[in-house]
């Protein structure tokens, strides 16, 4: 006869109320897990998918996750003549914050290298991959947006082609990829009369020196289209991706292109260590920290539970002991009944996160290791928790049953 | 009333017979220099298995101190305690290992049931024998049919609040069966119980004593059923006499 499970199904409301709460508690241990490899999850998805060997980026900086980072445009095809890069990509990388149904509206922008990069590499749930230079946009199922949804951005709209589910940024904001230029038109937007007013401003400077004086021409061109002027440089992008031609070594290639004086290189495996080292590095450790308190916290709180499941019991105990059982059945008593309560409670933290975490607003990623460690954890604490409930039992004295 | 004998070395009625028990000059005292109290002094008795003690005396005479002394729960302050003829306590200090002895040797019944809530009445009896290693089967079925023989047949599924002071009390007996104890002590086990239930109670201590072989000794105020003890003895200020009976 096992009494723990006598006790329990005696007690079965109180225990089930017990459990529950132990649950709800682990639970929140078990979510501050997901949470946590939700953001090194988040903050290296896009790394992962875009996957390249190499990031080029601006010389000095971390790229485009860590900081600010400009490159020329015209890099791409400077790093293609590299031995051994198969292809360089440009990318821009940059958020947006709108208002829609008078609610912020925040998403990432990722500009796509046309036509070489259409998003075909990218988890589509729905629609398909980019298939125009302009107007389209893949976004991720969290921004809301159906497919054939038409937004305006800036001066132009566009149409949702394809969704992708659980692509975020490191921030957790839903990403959406456009054609680079598409991407630098949302990112570049100028209201007409800033254009007109730059314009006018460009036309004065070339007026006021000889060449513009002198060459009439010159200064009518001062005023028109920027992308007209060949002294203007294109936008600049965020990073160069390269992909190292098959066969070729990607650390010879990155010795290359470091030893130009203008850019930066990286290879996939640092550019996500300088992310997680980077942005994700406080938000991880804090929530790592809160994640150990909470594990104390449970501990402390079961191990009270126990200790007044024990108290509780003393009589019964002192009777116990009083007919003869042995010390083995008395801890067995409540080390059973402690890990009872804790893989109930480890069971109900379980099936709550199934139904809770999916509605939280940021991934909560609940890995099989993760699940293994609550486990370990759980049996640490129903074990330790014990030890309070046991060391007051075994001091119980027969003869409190006379009193 | 009975006329008290005054010697304070008990009665040893049954000399040729296996002794259930066996104490001499036990004496318990609480507390020392000015609070000390001398519960029990120099008691000495036997009771020899089969046969059923009465211990009377009013409260605070000693008589649970001296129960619980030869029941190993609160050991003496002096004195040898022998019990199925090995030696047990010697003062203060154990001779064996008290709760395996215990377990082997003695039953208890109290004036509450004591009775553990979360277990039925076939439960509570099957622990005790679990506790001595009996197969879990064989337990249940010796439970099963102690508390049959006890008139519980019918109630052994029911938990311990289901149950009446009598039956509780019945149940509590069958736990301290279980194991055929040599000597079985109970604490005023009538006393929250009416006349007939307690004549009941008493009457089965005197059938299992003599069935069992069993030395029993039983602390009361009952004066109704001393008729069914063998032998009385009656305790004034923490000194025991044996009375006539």
């Amino acid at each position: 006869m096992n009494l723990a499970v006598q006790d329990i199904r005696h007690n079965g409301g109180r225990f089930a109320l017990t459990a529950a709460g132990i649950g709800l508690l682990l639970m929140i241990v078990l979510g501050m897990g997901g949470i946590y490899a939700g953001l090194v999850h988040e903050a290296t998805l896009l790394i992962e998918r875009l996957d390249a060997d190499l990031w080029v980026v601006q010389h000095a900086t971390r790229g485009p996750f860590a900081e600010i980072s400009r490159v020329p445009a015209n890099l791409a095809p400077r790093l293609e003549a590299v031995p051994g890069v198969a292809t360089a990509r440009r990318f821009v990388s940059h958020t947006v914050q709108r208002e829609r149904a008078g609610q912020p509206w925040r998403f990432a922008v990722q500009g796509l290298d046309w036509p070489g990069d259409r998003g075909q590499t990218l988890p589509l749930v729905a629609g398909r991959s980019l298939g125009q230079a302009h107007f389209e946009l893949i976004a991720d199922q969290s921004l809301g947006l159906p497919l054939g949804e038409r937004v305006r951005l800036g001066q132009d709209t566009y149409t949702v082609v394809g969704l992708t589910r659980g692509m975020t940024s490191s921030a957790g904001d839903p990403l959406t990829f456009f054609t680079l230029r598409d991407a630098q038109s949302v990112q570049f937007d100028l209201p007409g009369e800033a254009i007109r007013l730059e314009r006018a401003a460009r036309r004065a400077r070339a007026g006021a020196i000889d060449l513009g004086l002198q060459q009439p021409a010159l200064l009518e061109r001062a005023g028109n289209a920027a992308a007209g002027l060949p002294a203007l440089a294109p936008p600049s992008v965020s990073a160069i991706l390269v992909t190292v031609a098959p066969g070729a070594d990607a650390t010879a290639v990155a010795r290359i292109i470091a030893g130009w004086p203008d850019v930066s290189v990286y290879s996939k495996a640092e550019q996500r260590d300088l992310l997680l080292r980077g942005s994700v590095d406080r938000a991880r450790r804090q929530i790592g920290l809160f994640r150990a308190v909470l594990v104390l916290v449970s501990a402390i709180i079961m191990s009270l539970i126990i200790y007044t499941l024990t108290l509780d019991k003393a009589h019964d105990i002192a009777m116990l002991k009083l007919i003869g059982a042995r010390n083995r059945v008395i801890v067995g008593l409540i080390l059973q009944q402690a890990l009872v309560l804790g893989a109930v409670g480890y069971a109900i933290a379980w099936t709550l996160g199934q139904w809770i975490f999916p509605v939280f607003p940021r991934l909560v990623l609940i890995t099989p290791p993760d699940l293994l460690l609550l486990a370990g954890i759980v049996l640490l604490i129903s074990v330790a928790a014990s030890g309070l409930g046991i060391w007051k039992a075994l001091r119980i004295q027969p003869n409190i049953v006379l009193s | 009333m009975n006329p008290v004998r005054t010697a304070t070395v008990s009665s040893v009625s049954a000399a040729p017979r296996e002794l259930a028990v066996h104490v001499e000059n036990l004496t318990k005292i609480y507390g020392s220099g000015n609070t000390e109290v001398i519960a029990v002094k120099n008691a000495s008795f036997s009771v020899a298995r089969g046969e059923v003690v009465a211990l009377l005396g009013p409260s605070g005479s000693g008589k649970s101190t001296l129960l619980t002394a030869v029941g190993l729960i609160n050991p003496p302050t002096s004195g040898r305690i022998t019990i199925a003829g090995e030696a047990v306590m010697d003062g203060p200090r154990a001779l064996v290992e008290l709760r395996a002895f215990r377990r082997h040797h003695l039953g208890f019944v109290f004036q509450k049931a004591n009775l553990i809530p979360f277990l039925t009445a076939r439960q509570n009896v099957q622990v005790a024998l679990e506790i001595n290693d009996v197969a879990p089967r064989a337990a249940r079925q010796r439970a099963g049919e102690l508390l049959d023989h006890l008139g519980l047949g019918d109630r052994l599924n029911s938990l311990p609040f289901m149950l009446s002071g009598g039956q509780q009390q019945r149940v509590a007996i069958a736990r301290a069966l279980a194991n055929r104890p040599g000597l079985i002590l109970a604490d005023e086990p009538t006393a929250a119980l009416d006349g007939h239930l307690g004549r009941q109670v008493m009457t089965l201590f005197h059938d299992i004593a003599h069935e069992q072989r069993a030395g029993v000794i039983v602390v009361t105020h009952d004066p109704r059923s001393l008729d069914l003890f063998d032998r009385i003895l009656e305790m004034e200020d923490g000194l025991l006499h044996a009375r006539d009976h």
